[in-house]
This record gives structure tokens, sequence and C-alpha cells, in this order.
């Protein structure tokens, strides 16, 4: 058994016990994805990094990489698939881009860019979530989450204070505050954790500066979101 | 809102833990505890649970978040939860909902302001044989029509206590039909463990592959290879659970197994760990099946002074093996192995990313095996009677629906869906759903389809549907069911239940064009294929089915005007400001 997996043609090496996604990645090969960040346990929920493994769909995140496999990412089919799906996860939350301070170094909407996501045929569900202030340096503003755990997994593995978790079911899906009150502003988190830092989305973001990046200096400005690992936790 | 006392909820949350243990991996079985004890798990229990348990609040908030029977505030003193299944609603569900409704003076979910009752709905209780079904505190109410209703009505405003009730409310029949290989023979009991004494744990794992034994549940994983991957596996401790979450729409047979057949089954879980070597298993019981319990635990002891369970089964020193019982609270998505398995180590139900997979990492990240009540109760017949008496092997259908004898059938795998029609007095059906919810719909020209691994698998559910119905109804039920039960996981089926049941809505009320035809194509393009689990995997297939099937019936559901038309509903927008100004015609699409 050779250490190559071939991906859309390309033959890529791996080293054993690495993943698709960390295969790719060391070879520059960007798969799209959202809840995957190179420095933590990968999730596989958003599945926007679903790939075909010799004809099965998996995520790439999760899928360890084994000798001879054959993966489909970046095909038409695929890549419509990936943007129907962005669709989807942007009808389901409440996202602003053109007011939102996250504008510019926003995950999702750069891969909407990358993905050529111009309308949203979906209907939006508008959903009501409430803002919780009530942290001196940090917000959380729920409409802007999408679910994809970072912030639970950087709290709990880096800055080891587990801040947060996920809770309700369904459409009801909702990140929570461990802590008596659920605010906040009662937990232990601080401007310099992880967790502050590392939302793709901009559900949670420090207080004070808000559009203080001119448009043209903004981290998408001048990239598109396949020449960098992962935009999250590096501005 | 209700305040309680802090004593009481140290008293509660300290009962729950002496009953259930400490640790973070009772937290399910604790809020249950607490739920039934102070009628919801209120905001000030959570940190109490989770200082006493040794967890965080948000492990707390995030069960009682997601399981249908815990809640954030108090419940009515009647508990009422009607089967939203589409078999009761064809038995009239939606009738006797409103009635009670109306004649209690109680908003659907919602306690009335004395805090006497609530009636909510939920998803199908597993009494689709004898509906419209339901439970009240717990326990199931069966065959519900206008005379028991206003005879209900008139109990819960007299305060009766339930034993006062006519006894026959709660009755479950087990209405089995149908006896073939399994249930027409008795198994003497321990006749499995004598025959793993007499031969060995290889020669059992022969037999059932000789036996052609695969899993009941629906996946048809081959039983023996399951076990030995279980038993070769390196752990510490292996574990065995009987996966008795019998919640897909319209299957009912688990109930009546565990009714009926209990110790058979415990005997498949014995005989299980024997070879496997586990010395602990659990049955996950769905919520809706509480009223079980105390035969459950009746059976379990019995065995244990028979020497069934426990220490020195049979008298061979090294066999040891008990069981305990787990409680679900409310969840479709539990039927699901690795999530089962999240649920039953206090969390909530959410599948895990496989591989790698429960047989060598499951319960507390050790070997495990899961099974259904079905395919345990088989393996224990076949250890004692050998592969070649099974045959072909039998499966066993939960029929409902339009047809003259619901109830439990027993047939050779590899009969027609028309056998079953047949047997059950179905004459004139226009359509089957078989397998539930998550199954297939079969048109009358394909009746003749056998039912086996090759053709159509079925975890055995198989509704009826008649002539005279429309199909969609049943369309859209499955549609909001799916959007009820997704566990929110991942992004595919968390939206794509929603934006699914949002159309579907719009097609029932008329106001569905062709945009929204686009829309399922594409959900039906991405859902199904980049879900983490098959409840994704699934739950778009009655809407696929209805669109390849009925082509022109399909079509029909959408308006013919294209673009030119408002892309919102505006009764459903003003529902929430008339629901606060008291105007009628309110409408919950929930």
């Amino acid at each position: 058994m050779t250490n190559t997996i071939t991906i859309d043609d390309r033959e890529v090496p791996f080293d054993p016990g690495q993943t698709i996604m960390e295969a790719a990645r060391a070879a520059g090969l960007y798969i799209e994805h959202l809840c995957y960040n190179p420095q933590y346990q990968p999730h596989g929920s958003c599945k926007i990094c679903t790939v075909k493994v010799d004809g099965k769909m998996q995520t790439a995140c999760t899928m360890p990489a084994a000798g001879g496999q054959q993966v489909e990412s970046a095909s038409g089919e695929m890549m419509a698939r990936r943007e129907t799906l962005l669709e989807m996860i942007f009808a389901e939350g409440n996202h602003y881009c053109a007011f939102c301070t996250k504008s510019g170094n926003c995950d999702l909407q750069a891969l909407a860019y990358r993905l050529n996501m111009h309308k949203n045929s979906f209907n939006h569900r508008y959903p009501v979530r409430e803002i919780d202030a009530s942290h001196p340096d940090l917000i959380l503003d729920h409409d802007r989450c999408i679910f994809c755990g970072l912030c639970v997994r950087a709290s709990s593995d880096k800055d080891h204070k587990e801040v947060f978790a996920m809770a309700g079911r369904g459409k009801a899906t909702r990140l929570v505050v461990n802590t008596d009150s659920g605010e906040l502003g009662d937990s232990e988190i601080s401007l310099e954790d992880a967790a502050a830092h590392v939302c793709p989305v901009g559900a949670i973001m420090p207080k004070h500066g808000s559009y203080s990046t001119p448009i043209g200096q903004r981290y998408f400005d001048d990239r598109s979101i396949d020449e960098v690992d992962n935009a999250s936790g590096k501005l | 809102m209700e305040v309680f006392k802090r004593d009481d909820l140290l008293a509660a949350v300290h009962s729950g833990i002496e009953r259930h243990g400490a640790g973070p991996p009772s937290a399910l079985q604790v809020c249950q505890f607490v739920q039934a004890r102070l009628s919801c798990v209120p905001a000030a229990a959570v940190p109490v649970i989770a200082h006493a348990l040794g967890t965080t609040t948000g492990h707390i908030v995030s069960l009682v978040s997601f399981y249908s029977f815990l809640h954030e505030s108090p419940r009515g003193k009647y508990d009422i939860y009607l089967s939203d299944n589409i078999t009761d609603r064809m038995l009239g569900g939606r009738t006797v909902r409103d009635e009670l409704c109306l004649d209690l003076g109680v908003a659907l979910s919602e306690p009335r302001l004395d805090g006497r009752v609530t009636v909510a709905t939920t998803s199908c209780t597993g009494f689709c044989d004898q509906g419209p079904a339901g439970l009240v505190n717990g326990r199931p109410l069966t065959r519900l029509d206008r005379a028991r209703v206003k005879h209900i009505v008139q109990l819960v405003e007299e305060s009766q206590p339930l034993d006062q009730w006519p006894q026959e409310y709660f009755a479950v029949q087990s209405n089995i039909r149908r006896r073939d290989k399994l249930l027409s023979t008795p198994l003497s009991q321990c006749a499995a463990l004598s025959s793993l004494a007499e031969s060995s744990a290889d020669r059992v794992l022969e037999q059932l592959e000789r036996g052609d034994l695969t899993g009941r549940g629906g996946a048809g994983f081959p039983t023996a290879a399951k076990w030995r991957l279980c038993r070769d596996a390196p752990g510490d401790a292996r574990y065995v659970v009987c996966n008795a979450d019998e919640a897909e729409p319209g299957t009912f047979k688990d109930r009546v197994l565990l009714t009926e057949y209990a110790d058979d089954v415990i005997e498949g879980m014995t005989l299980c760990a024997l070879i496997v070597g586990a010395h602990k298993g659990f049955i996950y019981l769905r919520g809706e099946y509480a009223f079980l319990l105390p035969h459950l635990e009746w059976v379990l002891q019995r065995r244990r002074g028979d020497n069934l369970l426990g220490e020195s089964i049979v008298g061979h020193s090294d066999w040891q093996f008990d069981i305990e019982i787990h409680l679900g609270a409310g969840a479709y998505i539990c039927g699901e192995e690795s999530a089962l398995i999240e649920s039953l180590e206090g969390k909530r139900g959410v599948p895990r990313s496989r591989p790698p997979y429960p047989v060598t990492h499951g319960y507390l990240g050790q070997p495990t095996v899961v099974n259904n009540v079905e395919t345990l109760l088989a393996a224990a017949h076949i250890a004692a009677r050998g592969g070649d008496w099974f045959g072909a092997g039998t499966k066993l259908h939960s029929v409902s629906g339009d047809c003259e004898f619901p109830g439990i059938y027993e047939f050779p795998v590899g009969c027609t869906v028309a056998d079953i029609i047949d047997a059950a007095g179905g004459n004139g059906a226009q359509a089957v759903q078989v397998a539930g919810a998550a199954g297939h719909l079969l048109l009358a020209d394909e009746f003749a389809t056998p039912i086996d691994l090759k053709n159509l698998t079925t975890s055995g559910s198989f509704m009826i549907f008649g002539p005279q119905r429309e199909l969609f109804d049943a369309t859209a039920n499955f549609a909001h069911f799916f959007a009820r039960e997704t566990c929110g996981f991942c992004a595919p089926c968390r939206t794509g239940t929603q934006l699914a049941k949002s159309v579907v809505n719009r097609m029932v009320h008329g106001s569905a064009f062709g945009r929204d035809r686009e829309a399922i194509d594409r959900l039906v393009n991405v859902t199904p294929v980049m879900s983490h689990c098959g409840l994704g995997g699934s739950a778009l297939n009655a809407l696929r089915d209805l669109r390849d099937k009925c082509p022109e019936y399909y079509q029909g559901l959408f308006s013919e005007k294209e673009d030119d038309v408002l892309h919102f509903d505006l009764e459903l927008e003003l529902s929430e400001i008339n629901s606060i100004t008291g105007q009628a015609g309110v409408r919950t699409d929930d």
C-alpha cells in the first residue's frame, strides 16, 4: 500500500494518521471548510468539506487518509453541492454582511465569494436570537452563529476554561455559556483567550474598535479564502 | 413563573443522584428524575445539578433543551402528549387534539393558567395499531375517541388521580396477528445459554452466520460479524446494548417483544455478553415506553434470582453479566447507535463521527455491541435451535393504517409487500410506506416487491394508505417529523429539514410555486448525501419518492404561477401578532 491518495487527479502524499484534509493542506491543496481549523480537533459538522472518497461521501476533516483513496473534491458536482449548502447556512441565521463588523474578515462571507454565491434562493428563516453584551470586552451575537463549535473546542482544549457548550435541538440549536446565569460576563473568558478570536463568522467579537480597518485593508479584501489556511484566529 | 424552594430543588436532585449515581454520565437520568418530581428542570436547578454531578451548567442546559420530555418550565399536573404520526391522524388524532384543547380551554403545548393540564403533540408514540394514542404522565392512552376525550376532560377537571381513571384507557394490546418461527415456538428458559455451555462461542457464532442473522433495526449488518469485531477489539471492558429506542414512525414490534418476550430478548443480550466478554449491558428504552419499566425490572430481578444474570451465571464461575435500564427522554435520533451511546453517557444524542465505529469505540470508548431488540431475540432462538432451523429467517412487521387487522406480523424474509397487505386486510390500498418516515413509498404497482436485504430493507414499519387518502398528507407529516427530530449537529440536516418543512407548509396551503419546487430539488441533492448520519440521509426520502413516483400529483401541489408572487406567507407572518392579540386563525406549524 502506497502512502499517497489522489485528490482530483493530483497525487498527494500523506503521513499515517493524517486526515484527507491534513494531507491536502500539506500539499497546498485547499478544500472548502467552515468548522475545521488546523489548531483544533476536527468536528465534522458544517459538512462543507464533504468529498467523495472512493464513491462514498465523507468529511475530509475527519476521514483518515488511506493509501490509494480516490478523492473527488473540486468537481462541478461537489462544488455545486457546497454552494447550495452555503445558501442553506445563510438562510438559517441572520447574516447582514452589509453592516456586519466582521465583513471583510469573515470565513462565511469569503466562502460565499469563493463559491460564487451571489444570491440566496432559499427563504430566510430570520430567527429571533438575543445578543449577550454582558462581557466588558466581548460581544456574543447569536444572530451570526453557525454552530461550528470552534469556540467550544478553543475554550476547552486551548484555554482550559470550558466557557461554551452547544445546546438545544434541531432549529433550536444554540451556543450556551457555562455560567449559572448563562451570561458571558459571568464567565472566565478574557480578550486574550483563543476562544475570543476563533469564531469564523463574528458571533464572538471584541468590543470597541469596530470598523477600524478601512475597506480595502480588511483580511479578505485582497485575498481569496483559498489562499490561506483559515482566517480565524489570525486577526 | 413558578418559584421553587431551594430545599425542594436540593432534595429532588439528591434523591435523583442517590437513585442513579453521581458523576456526569448520570446527568440525563437525574434530569428525568427532577422532571418527574418538579414537573420541569427549572433554571434554578441547573447549577444545583451541575455542581452535584461535577459537570458544567451548559451540559445540563444542553440536555434539558435537547430531549422532548424535559422542560425548563412546569408542565400541567396532567401532562398529556398526543401522538402526531400520520397513522394516528388517519384515525382522527387531530380531532382528538382539537377537542381536548377546546374542552380543557388550553393552548397547545402550554400549561393551563391554573397549572392543571398541558396538551402537546409528540412524534409517534408506538401505539399505531390502537390509535389515536398518546401519553398522560408517562402512561399510554390508546383508542382515544370523542367519548373518551369527554370523560378524560371530566376526570382532569375533577382532579381524579390516574389510578381512578378507567384502566381500559391505559390498556395496550399486543395484537400479534401472524406468528412464524420466532413467535410460534417458545424458547425454554436459558436454552440459548445451555447451548453456549454445551458448545462454544465460535460454534454459536457459526450458527448465527448459518441462520444469516442480520441487524433487524434496518441496517442489516451481519450479527455474528459485529459480535466478533467487538470480541476481538482491544479494550478494558466491553458492553452490550439493547436498542429499544424504537422511534421510527409506525414501528411498535419492539414494544410487543419487550411485553411478551422480554426473557428471550434478555437471554439474547446475555448470550452476546458471554460471547464478546461483556460484564455490563444496557437496555436503552425509549421514554415513550416508560410504562414497561416495572415489567422489565421485574423480569431482570427474576432472572437474577434464577441465576441467569449476575455472578456465576448458570453455575459458570467466569460467567458474569448484569443489565441496567436506561430511559430515553424523547429523541428519535437516539435510535442511531452512536447517538444512543452518547445518550447512555448522559449527553445530548448527537451521532459521533465514524470511523471509529461503536463496535470498537463505543460506550466510554470501549468495544460495544448495539443490537436491536428483535435481533437479540432471534440470536437467542438461533443459538438454541441452530442456524438451519431459522432458514432464510423471519422479520417482524408493525402494520398500521388502513387495514382491518393492524398489529404484529411475523413473515419469512422475502415475503412480498402484497403478502402483508393481504394478511392485514388492507384491500384496495393505493400505497404503503415501508420502513417508516425514513423508508420508502411503494405504490400499488410495486406491491410484488419482496422485502429482503436485496430488494427492500425495513426496520419493520408498515403503514397502509387506502384509496381515500391524500398521499401528500403523509409526506407533509414526515417532513414535519424530521424537522422536529433532527439533532441539529450538522448543517445539511439541520437547515435542510427546516427548509423542506417550510416549503411543505406552503404546499399545504396552496402557496408553493416554481422556486419552491427548485428548492426541494436542490435540498434532495444535498441533505441526503452530505448529512452526518442516516437521519439526514433519509429525511427527504418521502418528498423525493412522491416527486419521482407520482410526478403529476406532485406537480399539482405547486401553483402554476411562477415568479410573480410574494415569497412569503402572510398568514404565517401574522401568526405571532395574531396570537398576541388573541385573533382567531392562529396557525401552529410545529
